[in-house]
This record gives C-alpha cells, sequence and structure tokens, in this order.
C-alpha cells in the first residue's frame, strides 16, 4: 500500500540567511558570528522559551529550523502529536560540541567536565529538543551521511507513513563544524483524501526534496 | 514479507564470537571489571577489550596500524558474519548499517600519533569499516544515543520489507574513552562496582566496549524473524527519562500492537542500572501489563556498551530464543523498582519463542521490537 | 556576604545560561529549583561542578544537594562553612 504525503512547509537556514516556504526571511544586524546569529533569530522570533540558551548551537539551529517549518505548516492545534516524527541527518554529528567537551577534560590541573555540554553530545539531542518544544512523541531516528541524502530521508519517512502510528514528519538536515552550518528542514503529512492538504502540499518526493534543498 | 535474523557476532572482553559470549554468560563471567586508565586517579569499573588481544586477532587479517580501535572492532564483528552467511557486501542488494553513539571519538582526543582527524567524522569512519568489505552501497550510519542499535535494526526490517534490499548486516560499535567516562561520570551515573540493573541497591551503570553484528534477510535463513519495531519519544527531558514511562510504552504498545504476538515470553530490557531509568521501565512494563514476563537486562555482564547495546542485546536474546534459555539478569538480588517486576534469578531452559527487546536513552528517545520463531 | 551572593548570582547566570535573567532578578531566598529559576536536574549537576571549579568545594554526599542548592543564601551558608 502506498500512502502519498505532502510536503506541507519548508525552511533553509544557511549563510547567515534564512528562507521560508522559499521566501527570504529579512533578519536584523546578520553581520554577526553564527551565535549571534542564531539569538538574533531567537529574538525576532519572539519565542520566549529560556532553554533555547542552554543547547548547543546544533539544537539551537535545529530548534529554530522546526519552528521556521511548524509555524508556517498552516496546521492548527487539533492533530494527534503522539503520530508526528521526526527524521533528521547530518554530516559532523555533534562534533561542535564533543570538542567542547574534550576542552573541559584537556588539562589535568583544570579538569571540570560539565553535564550541560556532555549531554548535547550526541546529535539526537535535537530530535529530543524539537520533540519536547511541541510534544512530539512519535517516531524519531537520526542518521549521519556525509552530505545531506534526499533518497534516505524520503525513503524512511515514506515507509514510516505507511503505518497507522505515524501521520506527520518532520524531516531534514541539520549540520555544525566549526562556523559552518546549514539546517534545512520541511514539515510533511499523509495526504487526507477527504480534505485538501495544508500549506504548500506538495508532491512528498525524493526529486521534490532535492530540488527544495538546492 | 519477513525479516529473517540470522549470522551473527558479538567482539567483547568475553570473547570474539557469539558462542564464546554465549558460553561466557553460562559460566556467569562478566566482562566490567574495575581498572585505572592514564587520565585519572579515580578508578574506573567498565569493560574494556584489550589492545593486544584485539590486535592479535586483526593481525590474521589486516594491518594493526591501518585502523582504529573500534575500526578493528567492528571488521572483525562485520567479518565473521560476512563469513557465516556468504554475503557479499560489493553486491547493490545487500547495505551495511552502522550504529555508534561517538564512532571514533578516541582520534578527536588525540589518542593517536598518526591518525588523520577526519576519522573522527562518523561517515569517514564507516567508509574505512565500508570499504574493507568493498560495499558497493556507502554504509548507513545511525546514531541514536543509547537507542541506535535496536533503531538499527529496526531500521533495516523497514528497507528489507520496503524491497530497498535483500540483505543487510547491522553493525552496533562502540569504545570506552575518556570522554564518556568523564562525562557520564559529571553525571553522577556511574557506579564504582559491577552495575546491579533493578536491584533495591543498584547506583549507576558500568560503560562497556563492543562491536555486535546480525544478518537481516528476506531469505529465510533462519528460524526467526523480527515480527515488529517502533520507537517513540518522551517529549518529556533530554537527559532524564519520563517518569510515566510515556515514551517507552508507547513503543511497547505500538509494537505489541504491529505484531500480533499474543503473548510475550521474556523481555530483553534496557535496564543501565540507575535509579531513574530502571524505574521507569518499571512503570512502563507495568503500564503495558508485562511486569509478570521473565525479563534480564544484559549491562550486569557487559556494562552500557552505548550504540552496541541494542544489537549485542539482541543477538543474545535471539540466541536465548534459539536454545531455549532464560539468561540470569547479572546483578539482581533485591526487587527495587515501584512495580515488582520478573528479574531472571537464575538461567534456566524453558521454551520460549517470543522476545520483547526493549531500548531507551538521551533525547527522550525509546525502542521496541519483538523477536519471533517463525 | 554579600560580594559572595552577587558573585554566585553572576556564576549561576553563566555556568547555567540563564542569559535572559539580570542578577537583580533572583532573590537570594527565593527556591532556586521549581518554579523559581526554572532549574532542572542537569543544572543541579551544573551547580556540583560550579561549587568545585569556582570555589574548591566538592560536594561529597550528591544526596546533600537538595539541601545545599534550596537558595541562593543556603549555597553562600555552605560555602562559607565549607571555605579552606
Amino acid at each position: 500500500m502506498i500512502m502519498e504525503a505532502t510536503i506541507v512547509s519548508y525552511c533553509k537556514i544557511k549563510n547567515n540567511t534564512i528562507w521560508v516556504n522559499g521566501e527570504k526571511i529579512n533578519i536584523d544586524n546578520n553581520s554577526v558570528d553564527f551565535t549571534a546569529f542564531l539569538v538574533n533569530l531567537y529574538r525576532q522570533m519572539n519565542l520566549n522559551y529560556p532553554k533555547f540558551f542552554k543547547m548547543d548551537n546544533l539544537c539551537k539551529l535545529g530548534i529554530l529550523a522546526a519552528e521556521m517549518v511548524i509555524q508556517n505548516n498552516s496546521k492548527s492545534e487539533n492533530f494527534e502529536k503522539d503520530k508526528v516524527a521526526i527524521f533528521l541527518s547530518n554530516n559532523s554529528s555533534s562534533i561542535e560540541t564533543d570538542r567542547n567537551h574534550i576542552k573541559t577534560i584537556e588539562n589535568k590541573n583544570d579538569y571540570f567536565p560539565s553535564p550541560a555540554v556532555f549531554v548535547y553530545t550526541l546529535p539526537n539531542i535535537i530530535i529530543g529538543e524539537i520533540a519536547i518544544k511541541h510534544k512530539f512523541t512519535g517516531e524519531n531516528a537520526f542518521f549521519v551521511s556525509e552530505t545531506f541524502d534526499p533518497n534516505l530521508i524520503h525513503t524512511y519517512a515514506s515507509i514510516a507513513l505507511q503505518s497507522s502510528h505515524t501521520t506527520d514528519a518532520v524531516c531534514g538536515w541539520v549540520n555544525v563544524d566549526g562556523n559552518e552550518y546549514e539546517a534545512f528542514m520541511y514539515y510533511i503529512e499523509k495526504t487526507n483524501f477527504n480534505k485538501v492538504g495544508h500549506g504548500l502540499n506538495m508532491p512528498h518526493t525524493a526529486e521534490m526534496i532535492n530540488e527544495l534543498y538546492n | 514479507m519477513i525479516t529473517y535474523l540470522g549470522a551473527n557476532n558479538i567482539i567483547s572482553p568475553l570473547g570474539f564470537t557469539t558462542a564464546q559470549n554465549l558460553e561466557a554468560l553460562a559460566q556467569g563471567e562478566v566482562a566490567v571489571k574495575k581498572q585505572q586508565f592514564h587520565f585519572s586517579k579515580s578508578v574506573f569499573c567498565c569493560s574494556k577489550i584489550e589492545d593486544a588481544t584485539l590486535n592479535n586477532y586483526f593481525s590474521a587479517i589486516s594491518n594493526i596500524t591501518t585502523y582504529t580501535h573500534l575500526e578493528k572492532m567492528c571488521i572483525l564483528s562485520i567479518q565473521d558474519v560476512v563469513q557465516q552467511s556468504v554475503i557479499d557486501l560489493k553486491n547493490k542488494e545487500n547495505l551495511l548499517i552502522i550504529s555508534t553513539t561517538k564512532g571514533n571519538i578516541d582520534v578527536l582526543e588525540g589518542s593517536y600519533k598518526n591518525m588523520d582527524v577526519n576519522r573522527a567524522y562518523l561517515p569517514v569512519f564507516a567508509k574505512m569499516v565500508g570499504n574493507y568489505f568493498g560495499c558497493a552501497i556507502t554504509p548507513l550510519v545511525i546514531s541514536n544515543a543509547c537507542i541506535s542499535g535496536l533503531l538499527a535494526i529496526i531500521a533495516g526490517k523497514r528497507f528489507i520489507e520496503n524491497g530497498n534490499y535483500k540483505n543487510i548486516i547491522v553493525c552496533g560499535a562502540d569504545i570506552v574513552s575518556e570522554f564518556t567516562l568523564s562525562g557520564f561520570k559529571s553525571f553522577n551515573a556511574l557506579s564504582d562496582e559491577p552495575s546491579k540493573p533493578f536491584d533495591k541497591n543498584r547506583v549507576g551503570i558500568n560503560l562497556g566496549e563492543a562491536a555486535s553484528s546480525i544478518l537481516l534477510s528476506s531469505d529465510e535463513i533462519s528460524a526467526i524473524k523480527i515480527s515488529a519495531g517502533n520507537s517513540a519519544n518522551d517529549a518529556n527531558h533530554i537527559s532524564g527519562p519520563s517518569r510515566n514511562g510515556d515514551g517507552l510504552f508507547n513503543a511497547v504498545t505500538k509494537t505489541l500492537e504491529d505484531s500480533k504476538t499474543e503473548t510475550i515470553d521474556f523481555i530483553s530490557a534496557h535496564g543501565t542500572a540507575t535509579e531513574f531509568n530502571d524505574e521507569m521501565e518499571s512503570v512502563a512494563f507495568s503500564r503495558a501489563q508485562l511486569n509478570h514476563v521473565p525479563l534480564n537486562s544484559l549491562k550486569g555482564y557487559y556494562g552500557h556498551t552505548l550504540g552496541a547495546a541494542g544489537v549485542l542485546e539482541s543477538v543474545i536474546a535471539i540466541n536465548s530464543l534459539a536454545s531455549n534459555t532464560l539468561i540470569k539478569s547479572m546483578g539482581f538480588e533485591l526487587q527495587g523498582t515501584t512495580h515488582e517486576l520478573n528479574v531472571i534469578k537464575k538461567t534456566e531452559q524453558k521454551t520460549i519463542n517470543s522476545c520483547l527487546k526493549t531500548a531507551s536513552g538521551f533525547g527522550g528517545c525509546n525502542a521496541a521490537a519483538i523477536f519471533e520463531k517463525v | 556576604m554579600n560580594d559572595l551572593i552577587e558573585t554566585l548570582k553572576a556564576q549561576i547566570i553563566e555556568q547555567l545560561n540563564l542569559a535572559e535573567l539580570k542578577p537583580e532578578d533572583i532573590d537570594p531566598n527565593a527556591p532556586l529549583f521549581g518554579d523559581g529559576l526554572g532549574l532542572d536536574s542537569i543544572d543541579a549537576l551544573e551547580l556540583i561542578v560550579l561549587l568545585e571549579k569556582h570555589h574548591g568545594i566538592k560536594i561529597q554526599d550528591p544526596k546533600d544537594a537538595k539541601a545545599i542548592f534550596a537558595s541562593l543564601q543556603s549555597m553562600a551558608d555552605y560555602i562559607i562553612a565549607n571555605k579552606k
């Protein structure tokens, strides 16, 4: 049984530039470093979510990209959050925070590993942060690949959507390595044959995902 | 379509084949022991594969200086499965999935003199392992905290039943490093003694290292199948498990529903031996009305092998099914959870046909799968 | 004592990444956990590191942490009582 799905919304964040559903979003004061850029974006979005400041940059980037696609998916609150899956991927796992944890244990005379840093040394913590903020308790998977692999994420999400346990999914790529970063996220839903789909209502195919990514 | 579970391997301090490991478990041997490392005055109770032992095995097949500790563990483990099954990874119908949390983290720590630092990136590490076998398809890496291994098996089942691949070897592996020891110590999560999953006096985890591999196939290669598998998130806290066991309960419930299995004969639990994890599992199993089912945790033998755990514990569970053996949950003496669990106190023979395997991890993730005799 | 309280405020804001808070927002006698500052279990562990790193005090039994970190005032009292 092939259950068709549609892409409802998508977002790209790269080089201090943000696109949501294909439109460029203006951000105040974008000529700043990555962390400052993330904080500026957070403030501009009026998120009022103090936990944001506790996150590492990978999670900050992921939570903002997820917020963009969820705020712009034109869905009401009336959907089953236990059926929303999160499937993400990247190249560098949590390497930036791994380096930060190593810094805390390099010097034997100043050896203070920080639990608040260590907890972010797993890439799927981004999934956890998105799940907590939006109460999405469905399926999870974090893949690590050299470059964004539209076929992989499309296949895995399509299989999940064939099950009655999953109706929606937040999918994409969130990578941070040194000063290089990139987020590409999109929201998909199982096509509801009785109603018109939400948002962009684009076909969920690997080709379409690749086109939106590039 | 059915996904069969076939040839398998475990590389651990208890042995370099599944058979050696099963024999050690039968003798009540444990891999965790107190040991000291160059980086700390503290004594850590953990399980570590000796370099000398590993190199001894590895030198029979390749150059020991070309690969990292973890890569050697993975290659030996996969090699055993390839040899047993004659599966050719050069064939595009076959895929290698690697589950790991930290990969070559010792490379990032600077533990090697002449190792390209890029090996710390998981895709580069996976390629090193994949290239050894001439993989036609780039190995797929799943890094999803402590459910990585079980999730990789579930993903493998999905790809096979979706027709993407005919055979999939899943290899789970992680090492014990200063990185993880210092991190878990800062969490006050480490036990100084061998851990005691589900016991009243449990105080925390032991870390362990292992690599474990298993073949999944659409061909009828064995008499055991994976009948269902799902994941679910607690959406509660990134490091603390949900008090009401929501995520694990949901993963288990979905999996029971999908498998249509009437009875579960035993549970291979996650059981890390932290106060909160084991308590959470007791709540979830009780809610699912499974608390009477015989259950074990293998963490008392191996410690927590992170990305390897889900594969290693599935391999033991499948062999338990095949040999009708309920393996003792090492370290358990006294009921220590709010909801009483039927923890296996003594290894015994019993006809068993189905097993529920679960895992839970940081990031609020939980996974469950059911293995059954066909 | 007041200096110590002010130092602790700054250290807590920095170490726990409470970027939205100003030192004057923290009432020394208000509970640190629960509704107060919205701190969680990782923050509690981080406070243990803070005491060791900045004040040279190691909490031997983690079970004592709850009482020590009840409020900023109780933290300051503990530091003064245990300073070598």
